[in-house]
């Protein structure tokens, strides 16, 4: 697969001197689901604006679809939608107008229908001709969304979709994002919720303070997870490890006086009962033992910290 | 040229128009009302000619330029201020579109409405009294080029502005002050002689003077200079119209 939207080197000062992108490098591929993750502050909002046109790049190229983004405007913005994080939305407006209104921007030719097939997706239908002002928090999340698939982008930007919603909500815009990607959307969605990012991405990229420190399939990242650690506290300290145990991920930690075996709880056998067995076989007694799950969230805290 | 787009701008900028249509159509129709009972009757009646035209008909171009250069600058500038005031102008700025095409439906639909209003004051004017219109091309150009200019001038204010406050500074304290003062009410012979000389660098006095020789073939100030006026002004408001774009200024960070 290639790369729909590919960024190099970018950058981004903003008039009051704060530097919100640091050289910014990554490519998102056709089709994929991308979340990025990071505090707030950490540039995500900044990265969407400049890809889309709201934000001049200070430095670096962007291109969407082979279309560099300054130069060649037109062609990369009319592949994007873009789903802002404020319920930024004319009050006084009805749904189908601003769909209208948004289809016509992009330089789509009034097509009612398909406006229709949108609002009917996205449960909006029976509000068409509501004034906004009188729709719920969730219905102007849909209506914004569905301001952005209106005009049919094959790249779909979501600014923080589920800040302030309801969990019922939170899944139901999971299913709009799953439902899309089946048509082949490429969908790049910021979140500093770990486990929306793991829900619906497939892939993370961890953003803080203007860089990105890692982009990784969600699947590797939830395997490094599922790795548990097995804490033994020996009685007395031991000088080296079993010959039994030697060539287990067993490691020797605080001058002897525990052990630390690290396992897969996805295996079908962890390994614990055998290892337990043959400490014991070698004589040596055991006082405590504790286990130890690395989350997504720890791994993330530790990547943003090393950068601090 | 992305038509779709100036035509989507332009329709969804004229129906929040027609939408309060009473008030666009009925608040110019009873101020008109209003100016002819107080200076066309009350006036009107101890001045009896104003250069061979009647005093009640030589104040309708004036009261039309009144109501034409407010309505454009007004529609203007809130068309585009809105936006920005509630964020909704980010789908303008990420959309595939070039500064001319985002103020062709601004300022076309501003303009638009402009000219409805002023065509509206024409009509009720005609109830009041006898009008003729001496050059109605030039009649038509007029009104044509200052529904544009103005509501290009109300774009950059809108832009402009980072408050209501300010929205409504410069029609208040600017627009309504030169239209006032432009000759919109009596003739710039009518003045004391330093006066007359203070008057010609009121830029609003040569579309007021232009427009009226249109109707009646007399005016304060050469026609030629009332054209190339009008004529620069247009240019003027489209050329800060397209730096504004080219630098982002107030609108892209």
């Amino acid at each position: 697969m290639s790369a729909i939207v590919s960024i190099r080197d970018l950058t981004k000062t903003y008039q009051s001197g704060y530097e919100a992108l640091k050289g910014v490098t990554l490519d998102i591929e056709e089709g994929e689901i991308i979340a990025l993750l990071g505090p707030n502050g950490a540039g995500k909002t900044t990265l969407i604006s400049t890809i889309c046109g709201i934000v001049t790049p200070s430095s670096g190229t962007i291109t969407v679809g082979g279309h560099d983004v300054v130069t060649g405007y037109r062609g990369a913005r009319s592949l994007i939608g873009l789903v802002p994080q404020e319920l930024t939305l004319d009050s006084f407006e009805t749904p189908m107008n601003t769909c209208r209104l948004s289809r016509g921007l992009f330089g789509k030719k009034r097509d009612d229908a398909y406006i229709e097939k949108v609002l009917r997706q996205l449960s909006l239908w029976d509000k068409k001709d509501s004034k906004i002002i009188a729709l719920s928090g969730g219905m102007k999340r849909r209506v914004l969304i569905a301001k952005a698939l209106v005009h049919e982008p094959r790249v779909l930007f979501l600014d923080e979709p589920t800040a302030g919603v309801d969990v019922e909500l939170r899944k139901e815009m999971w299913e709009v994002v799953r439902t899309l990607r089946e048509d082949g959307v490429t969908i790049i969605l910021t979140t500093h919720y770990i486990e929306e990012a793991e829900a619906i991405a497939d892939r993370i990229g961890v953003i803080a303070k203007g860089e990105v420190l890692l982009v990784q399939k969600t699947g590797d990242l939830m395997s490094q997870m599922g790795k548990k650690q097995l804490r033994i506290e020996l009685v007395s300290p031991a000088k080296s490890l079993p010959d039994a145990v030697a060539d287990r991920a067993v490691e020797l930690v605080d001058d002897g006086r525990a052990l630390i075996y690290t396992y897969d709880t996805t295996k079908e056998r962890t390994g614990i009962t055998a290892l337990l067995n043959d400490l014991q076989s070698a004589g040596l007694q055991m006082a405590d033992l504790t286990t130890h799950e690395s989350s997504l969230e720890e791994i993330f805290v530790d990547l943003v910290k090393e950068t601090a | 040229m992305n038509f779709p787009a100036v035509r989507a701008l332009y329709t969804y900028e004229m129906v929040r128009f027609f939408r309060t249509l009473m008030q666009s159509f009925i608040s110019p129709v009873i101020s008109t009302s209003l100016y002819f009972v107080v200076f066309g009757a009350a006036i009107g009646g101890s001045i009896d000619t104003v250069e061979g035209v009647s005093y009640g008909a030589f104040i309708v171009p004036g009261l039309i330029m009144l109501s034409v250069m407010t309505q454009a600058t007004t529609n203007a500038s809130f068309g585009i201020y809105f936006p920005k005031f509630v964020g909704t102008v980010y789908e303008l700025l990420s959309a595939p579109m070039n500064f001319l095409e985002i103020t062709i439906g601004y300022v076309g639909a501003a303009a638009t409405k402009a000219l409805f209003i002023g065509v509206v004051i024409l009509a009720t004017a005609a109830l009041f009294v006898d009008i003729t219109i001496a050059h109605p091309f030039m009649m038509v150009l007029f009104l044509l080029l200052t529904c544009i200019s103005f509501a290009l001038l109300g774009f950059i204010i809108g832009i402009w502005a980072r408050s209501f406050e300010q929205l409504q500074l410069i029609p208040l304290l600017v627009i309504t002050p030169l239209v006032f003062l432009g000759g919109s009410f009596y003739s710039v012979t009518m003045l004391p002689p330093i006066w007359q000389t203070i008057t010609h660098f009121n830029p609003v006095l040569y579309l007021i003077s232009g427009f009226r020789w249109s109707f009646f073939g007399v005016a304060d100030v050469p026609i030629g200079l009332s054209l190339f006026a009008i004529s620069l002004f247009t240019l003027l408001g489209l050329g800060v119209v397209w730096l504004i774009f080219r630098t982002g200024w107030r609108i892209r960070q």
